[in-house]
């Protein structure tokens, strides 16, 4: 098996940082006995919440600040409300958000198409770029595609006629 | 103004928004330079991370002009150019008290586990991110700072995270002189991190990938060993068997959520979402360790359950460490590493793209065309 040599002196800045004292712990040993004091600090100014903000249901409010890139709306807005009723770290969280996110993806079409642009799926998945590089890649994408549609067309005929 | 938006799994474009504006007495408003698309993006971009909402704008790896700035902000001024860290943190509450900047209290409604970073879903805070032309960036006076005079762009644009995620992974390891430390993953903060592990004073380096191109890069950019695990049957047994049969002493997982290299791993983790991502790179970094090892995770995973080694962690006495990398505290020293030539981010990147062709620039970086390592964004404001 290949191993490095025991001259480091080609790499440059080699340990340069090395601290015998740097052990596992280190950011931890930065807490003082005030951090046991709980959520006590001084709070910045608070970000006035003039738009539906939804939040954790293991804290008691919203942060000093916030983002607001895209408030909750619609039937996927519902969906989130439903989801934050639930913790972090269950399944009830997070598996609605998810399901939100699938039904807010539907409503991104709806509005392109109500305010009358079709969206270009073609340029908004890169196929530009994947022709160019990947025209293998692509190409076997779009039959894999094609043969599916077949058969579900196919399907769907055959329990129609039934 | 021009940005990229978030239209569902793997469909991206380029729209015009309205300008961002001062909500908080500490924003400022940056007119972004350069601006990176990061793996972690690709979580995102797939459609994988929950609360990802339609219209979103992502991209929290970016520099820029200070360009208007709230009543309370005292440490910038309009005209600054600025580095500005991925973690949005209020320099207040007991975790940033600590440092523990990716870790702050009073950024993030959505969620207490993570902080508020640009650009990442309503999981993290709901920012608009800096693939845009304009971003708001809060608590301004906490996590921006000047690039120094002759700083690259290109170099200053991978500090607000490859870097110093790279770098924290390395120093959560806790490497000792002449340590064999394991990196999984060859994207930009996998080479980073193997790089930096011989500042700590690695005595070997090893890593990790599928991709032929990665591996030929992190060879010579970090002067370390290299392997395709694809062509080795079992990448534990051979860690063991070039240790000594004991393992390394300190294995870092760069890859995060999206791992391959295990069927069940993928289907249960990345095709349908049951657990919190695929978690191969961290079954091999929890099994390849020596008894006693630190295992040291900057990869990017979900917010819920993993099929997780925990049998093991136990019985081996491992140490486990991991977070999102503290950028603010660590930025003066990449400053200076990158000021004294030990590190130059820069060679990482290896696309300057346009924003306007946000579409292709993901389609080139989630499949890894055109051998691509990094990539750049440069909005057409930054261009002239
Ligand atoms: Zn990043
Ligand atoms: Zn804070």
């Amino acid at each position: 098996m290949e191993n490095t040599s025991k001259d480091y002196s080609h790499i440059k800045g080699w340990g340069i940082d090395a601290d015998p004292k740097n052990d596992p712990t280190y950011p931890m040993r930065k807490r003082g006995n005030e951090t046991h004091a709980g959520y006590t600090w001084e709070r910045p100014p608070l970000q006035p919440e003039n738009m539906e903000v939804l939040h954790s249901n293991e804290r008691p409010n919203v942060t000093a600040v916030f983002g607001t890139s895209m408030p909750p709306k619609g039937l996927s807005g519902m969906i989130r409300r439903y989801a934050f009723q639930y913790g972090e770290g269950s399944f009830g969280h997070w598996l609605p958000l998810l399901v939100a996110d699938r039904v807010n993806v539907v409503e991104g079409i709806v509005e392109d198409l109500k305010s009358g642009h079709v969206p270009n799926i073609f340029a908004e998945r890169g196929m530009k770029a994947q022709w160019k590089y990947d025209r293998k890649g692509l190409l076997q994408g779009i039959a894999v595609a094609a043969a599916v549609t077949t058969a579900a067309v196919l399907l769907l005929n055959r329990r129609s006629e039934d | 103004m021009l940005a990229m938006t978030y239209r569902g799994p793997q469909r991206v474009r380029i729209e015009n928004k309205p300008m961002p504006e001062i909500l908080h007495p500490q924003d400022a408003i940056v007119r972004v330079t350069r601006s990176c698309i990061c793996g972690s993006d690709l979580h995102l971009y797939n459609g994988n991370v929950p609360d990802t909402r339609v219209g979103e704008t992502f991209g929290h790896e970016f520099i820029g002009v200070v360009e208007e700035i709230g009543t309370d902000v005292h440490n910038l001024k309009v005209g600054d150019q600025v580095i500005v860290p991925f973690n949005i943190a209020c320099g207040k509450c007991t975790f940033c008290k600590q440092e523990l900047y990716g870790n702050c209290h009073e950024a993030n409604p959505q969620a207490t586990a993570v902080g508020g970073i640009f650009g990442y879903s309503h999981i993290a805070g709901g920012y608009n991110g800096g693939q845009a032309e304009y971003v708001r960036v809060p608590y301004a006076d906490v996590g921006p700072m000047v690039i120094p005079s002759g700083m690259h762009p290109d170099d200053a644009v991978l500090l607000t995270d490859v870097v110093p995620t790279g770098y924290q992974a390395a120093e959560m390891g806790g490497i000792q002189k002449g340590d064999t430390v394991v990196v999984f993953g060859a994207g930009p903060v996998g080479i980073m991190a193997a790089k930096s592990a011989w500042l700590f004073g690695a005595g070997r380096v090893i890593v990790f990938d599928q991709e032929e191109y990665r591996l030929d890069f992190v060879r010579k950019f970090a002067q370390c060993e290299a392997y395709n695990f694809r062509s080795i049957e079992d990448p534990v047994v051979f860690m063991k068997k070039t240790t000594d049969s004991l393992g390394a002493d300190v294995c870092i997982d760069a890859v995060g959520a999206e791992a391959a290299g295990s069927k069940l791993q993928t289907i249960t983790g990345r095709k349908t979402l049951l657990q919190a991502g695929s978690a191969t790179a961290l079954q091999w970094a929890v099994n390849s360790v020596k008894k006693g090892g630190v295992v040291s995770i900057v990869g990017v995973y979900g917010p819920t359950l993993n099929l997780v080694p925990l049998g093991n962690i136990v019985n081996k006495g491992l140490t486990i460490r991991a977070n999102q990398a503290s950028v603010k505290r660590l930025l003066p020293k990449m400053i200076e590493h990158v000021q004294n030539g030990v590190f130059s981010p820069r060679e990482l990147i290896t696309h300057h793209i346009p924003l306007e062709e946000i579409s292709d620039a993901y389609r080139i970086f989630s499949d890894k065309l055109d051998n691509c390592i990094k990539p750049v964004l440069i909005p057409p404001s930054a261009r002239v």
